[in-house]
């Protein structure tokens, strides 16, 4: 019975995930390898060295990831909330016990190897995310109580983490937004996440040149509030008569302020354009009154908050970011060259893989991670040694393998019989996409840096073993899906 | 089981999403690696440290195989600023014996220097000595980002022959635009041999690539050094001059101004070559070369001009065989012509003073006595004969100037050295000009049949020609540098070059020139075992006292050396030009002075015409 099972496991067993997976561990250790190659003494498997550490590590997780297809497929069901309370004790425990590396205190020390819980934080989340959604009858956005219910799950470890002091690894955990939309958040959550962003970068990228007596950030930021506002009252109320005024009075506006403009008339630009933005939702609020339409409440809602985030964004990135953060920030949006401070980094992890061209310049031939120009290379600056040694073609293979990883999760993730099953899938690309996104554009210099490692690539047993754990967790209960209708 | 199928479609913004992620990663990766090349040489700069290996400067050697010039290791200073850490500055002072004073100015001017970059090696300071260096070897890893460069020094094995040898400097910035080869801190030739053979010399530079981490730490070699470039060493010169030779000239000329220019008749190469005042090649040699050099500059001498080559003097009497020459080759003379002078020559009212002898007289006893009288009537028959076949004074005087031309005057003869000077030959449009188209006639410019006037010559020309009269109607290019390590030596200096002037000629303008030794104006040069020709010069000039010239060949039938000494402001050709030619003569045919003629040395060694020169030192 037994055995038949784990046949079956096998024999389901999704394969491209796991040739994925294998050519990514490799290469991952022999990138490592690569960088800490050192030109005198150059042996592969020399525990003492990184790479012969990661090697060992590549192989324990190969162990590690078969015997977790050997689990039963319900014991994660059954235990998610245990295990994910374990973890969340072990992360309360290690705020207390880690020892200060570099300021955080993440890392639990037991003899000679240290253990960073918060890698195992992860696949423990996914699990008691699936678990919580797999209820019986339970649907996000019936009631508040289940929405918050969900964040709960998300925040306790994200809140133990940056008490860690390590905000990348609990920013990851923000990637479950993911999850939350697939499973019937609304769309408007992830449209305003993504709006935010973008007023944040507007407003202090052009914060400094001033166009129609007001900051040109200001400007453009509340352009953009104009013409999200008309789209969304065309999506949301009946007909298009109001986006339509709107939309009309707004480019009146617009053009009368202009034409002040040329008449060299100075005009308070910055109130002129917050009288319209009023004056377009009285307009919004009539409308709302006539028709009782509450839901063109939810454009008005949005544009009220835009401002607000708006003149919060240079309080907020003034006065309560670190001088280290902003100019992080300024370095990623180009306003600022650091390149001996924030920017060394990111400039020489440019300059290793602009060097290594089309076919690189070989494996173990990169003179740049070779020679220690790029700090942290073989953590979280490991992509740079794929860009140099083995050039475009091996950087972007290895940027499509992930992309294809994470498509066949999400396509796992929609064929799983169980919401269980899809939850956790959904976790497990979100946790991808982030790590991925956010590693990767640090080191090509189109995210700010957030210290986070590159899914087996960067060097470290815990984060390796995190993402196995994640995957093979995934693999077996993809393996049994069929089964799992029987019970 | 429920399954929203609305929900399902939020895959696609999921997936969409990172697929869009992805292809703009694709994008920059793609400008990143294959758009812009400037990444790969920023690596190239981070990570290589193009080391330049300085080959060995080739030697020189004299001709009879005695080293003159050879290398010896100076060590520079150098620094990459970037790579400096604190240290300890009082230490380091001490170790290389400055002040701090010195040191502060030091990093001062070359933070000024053309081409300072903080990246790049840095002079510190140059040509320390080998104690010196010892003293910082030890402390050096105290001192990161120093390094010792090994470099060359020249030295001089005889204080002799500088205006021939010349010596090395660092290149300046024309010289790194002239020759795309030079980088700054290399080292170039500077006047004399060590400038025109400076390609052969200075061989090739090698690179030797290192790999160095961010540390400035040398990691190795790149790709275990295959990808270095070895350097080259220079070429050896085997120089055409005894050394001997030219410090038995050089002594006969202390105290005197001018120059000697003792050449071997057959092959065209100079034995001696000796502009006096001189001074000590050695004084160019090193960190004391600046001063040195400005000190020379300054000399109201002029030691650093070479006279032998640069100075264009009257040639004076010494031009007269090269003038019974063309006589003989136009046919205005042949051997038996013969020119009375009564004390000088007379014509229209001009005279031109000569000296007691018989008349007339043919060729060979004007040459004996060195008539002036016969060339001038030469030379007036030559021009003003326009029933012959010139037609014109300007066809007859060109006629004559593309003779000189052809025995080496008015040009540069082509010798292996900087800033030859070619001397001066008036055409026939230059008289047209000073004194009008056909407004002038022989008896205008007769003293340039005597070589006064306009013409000017370097002594080395009028070696040449010296040397031309040996050969009997040919001669080689003369040349310094005798043989170049592993390569022929340019056809210039092989090739005989014949005159426009029938060889048949010569013998009768040696005899003279013979006449003038056993019983003329140069009788000092009688040797009592050697058959010396020469022919002295006594020429005017507008700076005071006469210039005394001599020029020579022996022996009569085999010519082994001809010598042309020229003395500023000395007098009669016959009081210095005379002795000190027979003494070079002597010395190199017989190595020794005779016993008899001990006292003329002793006289020359010791005699000062500098007080004549109007040179005031003060």
């Amino acid at each position: 019975m037994n055995n038949n099972r784990n046949t079956s496991v096998f024999k389901n067993l999704d394969w491209t995930v796991v040739i994925i997976y294998f050519l990514l561990v490799v290469a991952g250790a022999l990138s490592i390898y690569a960088s800490s190659y050192d030109f005198d003494n150059a042996s592969i498997f020399d525990f003492s060295e990184f790479s012969g550490k990661q090697f060992r590590w590549a192989g324990l997780s190969f162990v590690l990831g078969f015997v977790l297809l050997l689990i039963d497929r319900r014991m994660y069901e059954t235990y998610a909330y245990v295990i994910y309370f374990l973890i969340v004790i072990l992360l309360v425990v290690t705020i207390f016990i880690a020892p200060d590396i570099n300021g955080s205190r993440s890392w639990i020390v037991l003899g000679s190897m240290s253990l960073q819980p918060a890698e195992f934080g992860k696949f423990a989340t996914a699990l008691a995310l699936a678990k919580l959604f797999s209820t019986y009858n339970f649907n996000l956005t019936a009631k508040p109580s289940n929405f918050i219910k969900a964040l709960l799950i998300i925040f306790v470890p994200i809140i133990l983490i940056l008490a860690q002091k390590e905000t990348g690894s609990a920013l990851v955990y923000m990637s479950l937004i993911f999850v939350l939309y697939r499973e019937g958040m609304s769309g408007l959550v992830l449209f305003a996440g993504f709006f935010a962003v973008v007023i944040f970068v507007v407003t202090i990228k052009f914060a400094e040149s001033i166009v129609l007596g007001m900051p040109q950030g200001e400007f453009v930021v509340m352009l953009l509030i104009m013409v999200v506002m008309v789209a969304m009252i065309a999506t949301y109320s009946k007909g298009y008569a109001a986006a339509r005024n709107l939309a009309i009075g707004y480019v009146l506006s617009i053009i009368l302020l202009l034409i002040l403009n040329q008449l060299e008339l100075s005009i308070p630009g910055r109130i002129y354009m917050l009288s319209a933005i009023g004056l377009g939702i009285l307009y919004c609020i009539y409308e709302l009154m006539r028709n009782h339409l509450r839901r063109i409440a939810i454009p008005i809602g949005c544009a009220v908050a835009s401002i607000v985030m708006m003149f919060s964004v240079n309080y907020v990135f003034n006065d309560v970011l670190q001088p280290h953060q902003q100019m992080r920030i300024k370095v990623t949006l180009g306003m600022e060259d650091d390149l001996l401070g924030v920017g060394y980094n990111v400039n020489q992890s440019k300059i290793a893989i602009g060097s290594g061209g089309f076919w690189g310049k070989g494996f173990l031939q990169g003179t740049q991670t070779k020679l220690d120009y790029v700090p942290e290379q073989h953590t979280d600056f490991i992509f740079c040694t794929i860009g140099e040694e083995e050039g475009f073609i091996g950087s972007a293979l290895t940027v499509i393998a992930f992309l294809v990883l994470i498509l066949r999760i999400i396509t796992i993730a929609e064929r799983q019989p169980t919401t269980f099953g899809r939850v956790y899938a959904y976790c497990v690309a979100s946790y991808l996409i982030f790590h991925v996104c956010i590693n990767i554009g640090m080191v090509i210099d189109l995210c700010p840096v957030i210290g986070i490692p590159l899914p087996f690539f960067s060097y470290g047993g815990s984060s390796l073993w995190g993402f196995t754990v994640l995957l093979f967790i995934l693999l077996r209960i993809d393996a049994s899906r069929r089964d799992s209708r029987n019970y | 089981m429920r399954k929203d199928y609305r929900l399902e479609k939020r895959k696609y913004v999921i997936g969409g999403f990172i697929l869009l992620i992805c292809f703009i990663y694709i994008g920059r990766l793609y400008s990143l690696q294959i758009d812009d090349d400037k990444y790969k040489n920023y690596a190239d700069s981070n990570a290589f440290l193009k080391k330049t290996v300085y080959p060995s400067r080739g030697l020189m050697y004299d001709r009879n195989g005695e080293l003159v010039v050879y290398n010896q290791p100076a060590y520079d200073v150098m620094m990459i600023p970037r790579d400096v850490q604190p240290f300890d500055t009082i230490s380091f002072c001490n170790a290389l014996k400055i002040t701090r004073e010195q040191f502060d100015k030091r990093i001062a001017d070359m933070k000024k220097s053309v081409g300072y970059s903080t990246y790049t090696p840095q002079t510190f300071l140059t040509q320390l000595s080998a104690e010196d260096y010892g003293r910082l070897m030890e402390k050096l890893y105290l001192f990161p980002g120093f390094f010792i460069q090994k470099r060359i020094l020249r030295q001089y094995k005889h204080v002799a022959a500088a205006n021939v040898l010349g010596n090395i400097r660092e290149v300046n910035r024309q010289d790194i635009k002239r020759d795309p080869y030079f980088e700054r801190g290399d080292y170039c030739g500077d006047l004399g041999v060590e400038k025109s053979y400076d390609t052969y010399l200075r061989g090739v530079k090698g690179k030797e690539i290192l790999i160095r981490d961010v540390h400035g730490r040398i990691q190795g070699r790149y790709l275990d050094g295959q990808a270095d470039v070895p350097s080259v060493a220079g070429r050896n010169l085997t120089l055409s001059l005894d050394i001997n030779l030219q410090q038995y000239a050089e002594s006969l000329m202390v105290n005197k101004i001018g120059a000697v220019v003792a050449i071997e008749p057959k092959t065209g190469e100079i034995l001696a070559m000796v502009s006096s005042p001189t001074y000590d090649p050695n004084m160019l040699v090193g960190r004391k070369r600046g001063d040195s050099y400005k000190k020379l500059t300054k000399d109201k001498y002029k030691p650093l001009f070479d006279r032998a080559l640069q100075a264009a003097y009257p040639p004076g009497s010494t031009f007269k065989p090269g003038q019974g020459l063309i006589l003989l080759q136009e046919g205005i003379i042949n051997t038996n012509t013969a020119y009375s002078c009564y004390g000088g020559y007379i014509s229209g009212g001009l005279r031109v003073g000569c000296h007691g002898h018989s008349s007339p007289l043919a060729l060979k006893p004007a040459l004996q006595t060195s008539c002036n009288a016969f060339f001038c009537w030469g030379l007036k028959n030559m021009l003003d004969n326009r029933k012959a076949k010139y037609g014109s004074v300007a066809n007859a005087f060109e006629t004559w100037k593309l003779h000189l031309v052809s025995m080496g005057f008015g040009y540069r003869l082509g010798v292996d050295l900087p800033s030859e000077n070619r001397g001066f030959l008036p055409n026939a449009q230059f008289y047209s000009k000073t004194y009008g188209e056909g407004h002038w006639s022989a008896n205008t410019i007769i003293s340039v049949a005597i070589g006064q006037g306009e013409v000017l010559a370097t002594p080395l020309q009028i070696a040449n020609l010296c040397a031309t009269i040996a050969n009997r109607g040919w001669f080689i290019t003369p040349h310094v540098v005798k043989e170049i390590q592993d390569t022929v030596m340019p056809s210039e200096y092989t090739e005989r070059k014949y005159p426009t002037i029938d060889t048949r000629h010569y013998d009768v303008v040696a005899e003279g020139m013979r006449m003038a030794v056993t019983g003329g104006t140069c009788r000092l040069a009688n040797l009592p075992n050697i058959e010396v020709c020469g022919k002295t010069g006594t020429a005017q000039n507008p700076h005071g006292k006469d210039h005394s010239a001599f020029m020579g060949f022996a022996p009569y039938d085999d010519p082994q050396i001809a010598v042309c000494v020229y003395v500023e402001n000395a007098g009669f050709g016959a009081t210095y030009g005379v002795p000190i030619g027979s003494l070079i003569i002597e010395k190199y045919l017989n190595g020794q002075i005779a016993p008899e003629r001990k006292y003329i040395e002793e006289r020359m060694l010791h005699s000062n015409t500098i007080i004549y020169s109007g040179v005031r030192k003060h």
